[in-house]
């Protein structure tokens, strides 16, 4: 009993509550699938358990943070998905199963990337060609240039210590028991794309560019040094995602296959506005753990894959039509 | 307000189930299973060392009316080159065309996993006159059947791989199947499996008849043998599903002492789970990729590889010329359909292949091996 406390104090659960809500739901949504896949399993919450949860999501959620540069923009990156798969495919090729190998790879990879996203981002904003189709192409060729320099049969082989980025673990932490590479790389990444989406000039002038082109051009902003940049983001992180996915799980053509669909269900999800101008990088990394824990509650629920599927839609229309909802009520409210 | 989304959401999660349940006694047939578990006995007629000649209890047919002088355009009508068995198997094809001075032409035109593609590629190759005879593997059985009768009509017909609802073709060349393929992974975990053990299904999809013909071939083989299968699972061929699967799996049960799998390629990633978790490895079933194979050997798996075998790929250009030469051939030409052992896991390793090379191409000394195939 809080005797201290007048009745109509609000406890202060609820402010954290309203605040956490406010912010953007898709905190909420997380923490209730992680309760759910904790009353379910109780060992999901334990320190070594959930380490490999985030391991496995980190993929997902470094192409989400790559993925709201280019949605707070106005565009869509849908290449990001074969760009893993190219990453893949190339990465093994490139290596031959050599640990000599790997750093020089991995740096043709981030190069790879690079062109991508320059391309992508020059096409679409001095072509004038929307985004969607920009990448959509580059989605195709990227994926034909993968199944062309392997003949559709994978060659060769991702050596150890590339495939440590993804899969090994550094034993006996203390506290936490096994700590996954992967989840040092998701923490720093992490750090870094808040920063740069938060703190620099570069996350707001692509927040301009997204709720008003024009008026940011008028305002003196770069339109195409921003998009462009944008795209290399997005680009860079898919293969940093490729790298770490190639590592989780080794080499298969349809690594990447949807990939991109899922970022950007991930960056919905977490509350970013899909024609641009709204979003918000600790949601959206939300946004991607939050899909990967659904996944993982319905493997722990034991649904047939067809309900998987059809309660996965259902739920990213959920949180997208709540979204809106919220939207047009914050409007009525201010008299709009 | 709630009470009509929740009624709706039923009603979408009824649907859902009837029909996974629905699509899976679609393709059940007890009479192919019963001659197909009977073929893996029989004995094959034609030379033990080249198996892609031999066929299990065949009927022949008469082809004379076909004779035709050479050279000749043989076409290819094929559901796609979008995995790494199609890709094994179609450059073996290419080898296996190498071989044959009276093939002046060989047309290949690639669905890319389209049906609709497929019906206008074969209206298109009857159009055009070329062809002297006409190899199909179809994308799928139902929708692939009536074009297949219309190019009956016209010109000899060979279907290989995946089959159509109809006799029309001269021959239809195909391994032992599906229900043997299941059925050799069930028997192999039912007599590994410890007292009580539990054992996890991974299957790629549903709703594909030769996929479905290798579940429905174990799912009976547990059932009547009372094991414990905690779950069928689908992976979509992703190896990252398969292994966050095995690991969601490991998880909630400690854990799993078999993996039944549909298809070899996600093995090794369902392996590593176990790696990863720190479990014990699972006895295993997988099929005849290099990557597999050696994991077997290098960790002293408790496996069993049944296969699909590539060299199937190079019948149907065989059997073309015996069909244009007037010779007769199997109506339905059953090829062997061995499966890899401890015993015999040795041959089958081939460290100079791509590690998702298929060992039983049958194509070792083709023209071009090991180079064409993307070997050392």
């Amino acid at each position: 009993m809080s005797d201290t406390r007048t009745a109509t104090q609000v406890p202060a659960w609820r402010v954290a509550l309203a605040a956490v809500g406010k912010s953007a739901p898709v905190f909420l949504v997380l923490l209730i699938l992680i309760a759910w896949i904790t009353y379910l399993n109780p060992r999901f919450i334990e320190p070594s358990f959930f380490l490999n949860f985030l391991r496995r999501s980190a993929p997902l959620m470094i192409l989400a943070a790559g993925q709201l540069f280019v949605v707070v923009s106005g565009g869509f990156d849908l290449s990001q998905g074969s760009l893993v798969t190219l990453t893949v495919l190339a990465g093994a090729l490139l290596a031959f199963g050599d640990p000599a190998n790997t750093w020089w790879v991995i740096l043709v990879l981030y190069g790879i990337g690079l062109l991508v996203g320059v391309f992508n981002g020059a096409v679409t904003s001095y072509l004038r060609v929307p985004s969607f189709i920009t990448t959509l192409g580059m989605l195709l060729t990227l994926k034909g240039l993968a199944l062309l320099i392997t003949g559709g049969a994978p060659r060769g082989a991702l050596p150890p210590n590339f495939r440590a980025f993804g899969r090994a673990f550094i034993e006996d932490v203390p506290l936490l028991g096994r700590l996954p590479w992967a989840v040092i790389v998701l923490f720093v990444l992490s750090a870094l794309f808040v920063y740069l989406f938060h703190y620099t000039v570069l996350g707001k002038q692509a927040l301009a560019i997204g709720d008003n082109q024009r008026a940011a051009a008028l305002a003196g902003i770069h339109v195409p040094r921003v998009r462009i940049t944008a795209f290399v983001m997005s680009s860079l992180s898919a293969v940093t995602a490729g790298i770490m996915l190639g590592g989780f799980s080794g080499v298969s053509i349809n690594v990447g296959d949807g990939l991109e669909l899922e970022a950007i269900s991930a960056v919905v999800l977490g509350g970013a506005a899909l024609l641009g101008g709204r979003g918000n990088m600790p949601a959206a990394l939300a946004g991607a753990l939050t899909l990967q824990a659904l996944f993982t509650l319905l493997n722990f629920l034991g649904l047939p894959s067809p309900i998987r599927v059809t309660v996965q839609g259902a739920i990213i229309i959920g949180a997208v039509g709540y979204a809106a909802w919220r939207a047009v009520r914050a409007g009525q409210e201010r008299g709009a | 307000m709630l009470r009509p989304i929740r009624i709706l959401l039923a009603l979408i999660i009824a649907a859902a189930m009837t029909a996974a349940f629905a699509q899976t006694s679609e393709f059940f047939n007890e009479a192919d299973l019963i001659r197909d578990l009977g073929y893996m006995e029989m004995e094959a007629e034609g030379p033990a060392d080249q198996p892609w000649i031999q066929a299990i209890d065949p009927t022949y047919i008469e082809t004379t009316q076909y004779a035709k002088e050479g050279p000749w355009t043989v076409c290819f009508s094929n559901a796609g080159v979008n995995n790494p068995w199609r890709v094994v198997g179609f450059t073996t094809m290419e080898a296996e065309v190498d071989l044959h001075p009276n093939i002046g032409r060989f047309i290949h035109i690639d669905a890319e996993g389209s049906d609709n593609k497929q019906i206008s590629d074969i209206n298109g190759l009857l159009a055009s006159g070329d062809c002297d005879i006409l190899i199909v593997s179809p994308n799928t059985t139902a929708a692939l059947t009536p074009v297949v009768e219309t190019a009956c009509e016209q010109l000899p017909v060979i279907v290989f791989d995946r089959g159509v609802n109809t006799d029309c073709p001269v021959s239809f060349i195909t391994p032992i199947g599906g229900y043997a393929f299941g059925a050799v992974a069930a028997n192999f975990i039912v007599d590994e499996l410890p007292e009580g053990g539990n054992v996890l299904a991974l299957r790629i999809l549903p709703g594909v008849d030769v996929l479905e013909f290798r579940w429905s071939g174990a799912e009976r083989i547990f059932e009547e043998a009372g094991i414990n299968v905690v779950g069928a699972e689908f992976t979509e061929g992703s190896t990252a599903n398969t292994k966050s699967i095995v690991e969601d799996y490991l998880q909630r049960f400690g854990n799993i002492d078999a993996i039944w799998m549909d298809a070899g390629a996600t093995a090794v990633a369902a392996i590593e789970a176990f790696e990863d978790f720190g479990a014990p490895y699972p006895i295993i079933t997988g099929e005849d990729q290099q990557d597999f194979l050696l994991k077997w050997r290098d960790e002293g798996l408790t496996a069993i590889a049944p296969t699909f075998p590539t060299y199937q790929w190079r019948t149907p250009i065989i059997a073309a010329e015996m069909i244009l030469t007037g010779q007769p051939v199997p109506e339905r030409w059953t090829l062997p359909q061995p499966h890899i052992t401890a015993e015999n896991l040795d041959r089958y390793i081939q460290p100079n292949m791509p590690l998702l090379h298929y060992a039983l191409c049958g194509c070792e000394d083709m023209p071009g091996f090991p180079e064409r195939w993307g070997g050392r």
